[in-house]
């Protein structure tokens, strides 16, 4: 049966669909605790050096994502400080693999991630920890049990975001682990490419319209998620 | 139970110095807002520290500073109700109830679920979220929840503060019940002389940051030179009466005590019920004959035993009667006219409807189980 052509896709455009979903989630999947984490830390931390973490978490927001790739790549490249550690001590190896696609994209996507967190957490009635507290819960219990649940609101949004933004990181990517179909080709940069070769408009219209869709579709589970969820929040 | 608190400590320009101790079963700390009764259950409870200071419950130290304890809050085992229920939002009324008890060491549990919620009434919601709940039923949760952590003491600050005066009659009972069924010692934050006089029997007067008396609520609300702390509105003695008669054909009920009997409207309680009467100066007429053809049903003989301060248009005046005192409040024009002076016999004349449900609580002994429904004023 012939599809239409919107429907027909190439495998060399599956398979970026495909990596750019792995990719997508492996970098909310390894970044979200992190990102828990330092929301908690941004919102109730009290320390010298607060600021200093801000801004470092803000960077990849307002830098260039082309500076922030090359950046990854003179750290976690194969020469690089860190990147040479990894991979003698746990090879984990990031340039120029889809583990580098997701490391780029983590990052990227990580302000996105940890502002949605902490707004969340600054809401959180904290006279609730203290009840909690003289129920008999310790300060770790307290986070699991009233805490955490509380936040799981801010936490879906930021994973979306993060999600939402991984699926469209093109700059930092391309810099840091180019554009190797198959391995490293996530949706933007294969639209991309095929934006540059003749006759690759009707491949680059279907990987736009999946690109679209896959959006659409985060916002809407973000949506109804937080919507259960706040209502629990609520207490209803 | 024993509680013993000698703290200081600071907030701002506030200063908090307490030092007392008691062994009531319901203690209240009664004083003006920003007389330091939060500040001082915070520090019991752990939520703050004290710059210095000592704290023991039933012999057990939770803070000392000279020897640097301090007991972490989850580890106090100490039950606070605030006044705002502070439910967990995200659990329902059962699992709210049950997240203290989880973390209660199973030998230490006295408390359970069903007892609980059997005493407190709230058995018909156990499986809704806090929100849909009216602030009098998410108060008795939330006294559920403290009580089911099986807490040493059960600090309780001002539960009804923001309930309107039906859900502050719904409520009361319930404290009654905690205060005369259960083993846990309640600390009691409130600024209502009607709430103290009806719960306390100890009780503990803050002012400006330091005690300024501590004691059996009928000796405090007696003390003449307390009435600016005790607020001269509501100040009256507290008496401990038995309810001896009804009168069915006129509704009345007569309550007996050794300094004489009181006709109030008619109460739905058992003869021989003890109740306790607060019975406010503002409410009580002295003569020195005995009154006639008037229309007051109430009539006690005592003597004067003594005058408050002679410098304003009222003065307030203590009346022995057989051991208890009465206190009345009247114009200075009255003292001289009538020539009232310590010694003096007199007769004290309270007018039966002044005496509303406000006034009289019930009290019982621990071991007599009489139900809440059986008693209602």
């Amino acid at each position: 049966m012939e599809l239409p052509p919107l429907l027909n896709f190439s495998p060399a455009e599956l398979t970026a669909i495909r990596l750019s979903l792995k990719v997508a989630l492996l970098a909310v999947a390894t970044s979200l605790p992190l990102g828990v984490l330092v929301a908690v830390i941004l919102a109730r931390g009290r320390f010298w050096g607060r600021e200093l973490l801000d801004v470092l978490v803000h960077l990849p927001l307002i830098l260039p994502p082309v500076v922030t790739g090359y950046v990854l790549l003179l750290l976690f490249g194969r020469n690089g400080p860190l990147g040479r550690f990894l991979a003698d001590s746990l090879g984990i190896v990031f340039a120029f693999r889809w583990t580098g696609a997701a490391l780029a994209s983590a990052v990227m996507g990580f302000p996105l991630m940890v502002r949605a967190i902490r707004l969340s957490v600054e809401a959180v009635d904290r006279r609730l920890e203290d009840a909690a507290g003289t129920l008999g819960a310790s300060p770790a219990w307290v986070f699991l049990t009233v805490t955490l649940p509380l936040v799981l609101p801010g936490i879906i949004a930021g994973a979306i975001l993060g999600f939402a933004r991984s699926m469209g990181e093109f700059g930092a990517t391309i810099t840091f682990v180019s554009n190797i179909p198959g391995e490293t080709q996530t949706l933007p940069t294969a639209i991309y490419v095929l934006t540059q070769v003749p006759g690759g408009d009707a491949a680059a219209l279907r990987l736009t319209v999946v690109s679209v869709l896959l959006s659409t579709a985060a916002l809407f589970a973000s949506e109804f998620a937080s919507r259960r969820v706040a209502r629990r929040v609520v207490g209803l | 139970m024993s509680l013993e608190v000698d703290i200081l400590r600071r907030l701002g320009d506030f200063t908090l110095e307490a030092r007392f101790a008691t062994d009531g079963r319901l203690t209240a700390l009664f004083g003006r807002s920003g007389a330091g009764k939060t500040t001082l259950v915070n520090l019991i409870a752990g939520l703050l520290r004290p710059e210095r200071g000592r704290i023991v419950v039933d012999g057990r130290v939770l803070v000392d500073t000279d020897r640097g304890i301090h007991v972490p809050k989850h580890r106090r085992r100490i039950g606070y109700v605030f006044q705002e229920s502070r439910l967990f939002p995200h659990l329902t009324v059962r699992q709210n109830l049950l997240y203290g008890r989880w973390f209660t060491p199973a030998a230490a549990r006295r408390e359970e679920l069903d007892r609980v919620v059997a005493l407190l009434g709230i058995g018909p919601f156990l499986e809704r979220g806090p929100a849909l709940l009216s602030g009098g039923e998410r108060q008795r949760v939330a006294i559920g929840r403290a009580l089911l952590a099986s807490p040493r003491l059960l600090l309780m600050d001002e539960p009804l503060a923001s309930l309107d005066e039906a859900r502050k009659s719904e409520i009361l009972p319930y404290v009654e019940r905690l205060r005369d069924e259960l083993q846990v010692p309640i600390v009691y934050v409130s600024h209502s002389i009607p709430e103290v006089t009806r719960l306390a029997t100890t009780m503990v007067l803050l002012s400006h940051g330091a005690v300024a008396a501590v004691g059996q609520v009928a000796e405090i609300m007696g003390r003449v030179d307390l009435f600016p702390l005790t607020g001269r509105y509501e100040a009256g003695a507290v008496l401990e009466m038995r309810v001896a008669a009804h009168d069915e054909r006129y509704e009345l009920t007569t309550l007996k005590a050794s300094v004489g009997e009181l006709r109030v409207p008619r109460i739905a309680a058992a003869i021989g019920a003890p109740l306790r009467v607060h019975i406010r100066a503002r409410d009580v007429v002295l003569g020195i004959a005995p009154p006639e053809g008037l229309s007051a049903l109430n009539v006690l003989a005592g003597r004067i035993a003594e005058l408050g301060p002679l410098d304003g248009p009222i003065v307030d005046v203590r009346v022995a009667l057989d051991g208890e005192s009465l206190l009345a409040r009247v114009t200075r024009l009255t003292i001289d006219r009538l020539a009232l002076a310590p010694g003096r016999p007199v007769f004290a004349i309270i007018k039966s409807i002044a005496l509303d449900r406000r006034s009289l609580g019930k009290i019982q002994p621990a071991s007599e189980k009489i139900d809440v429904d059986e008693i209602t004023l």
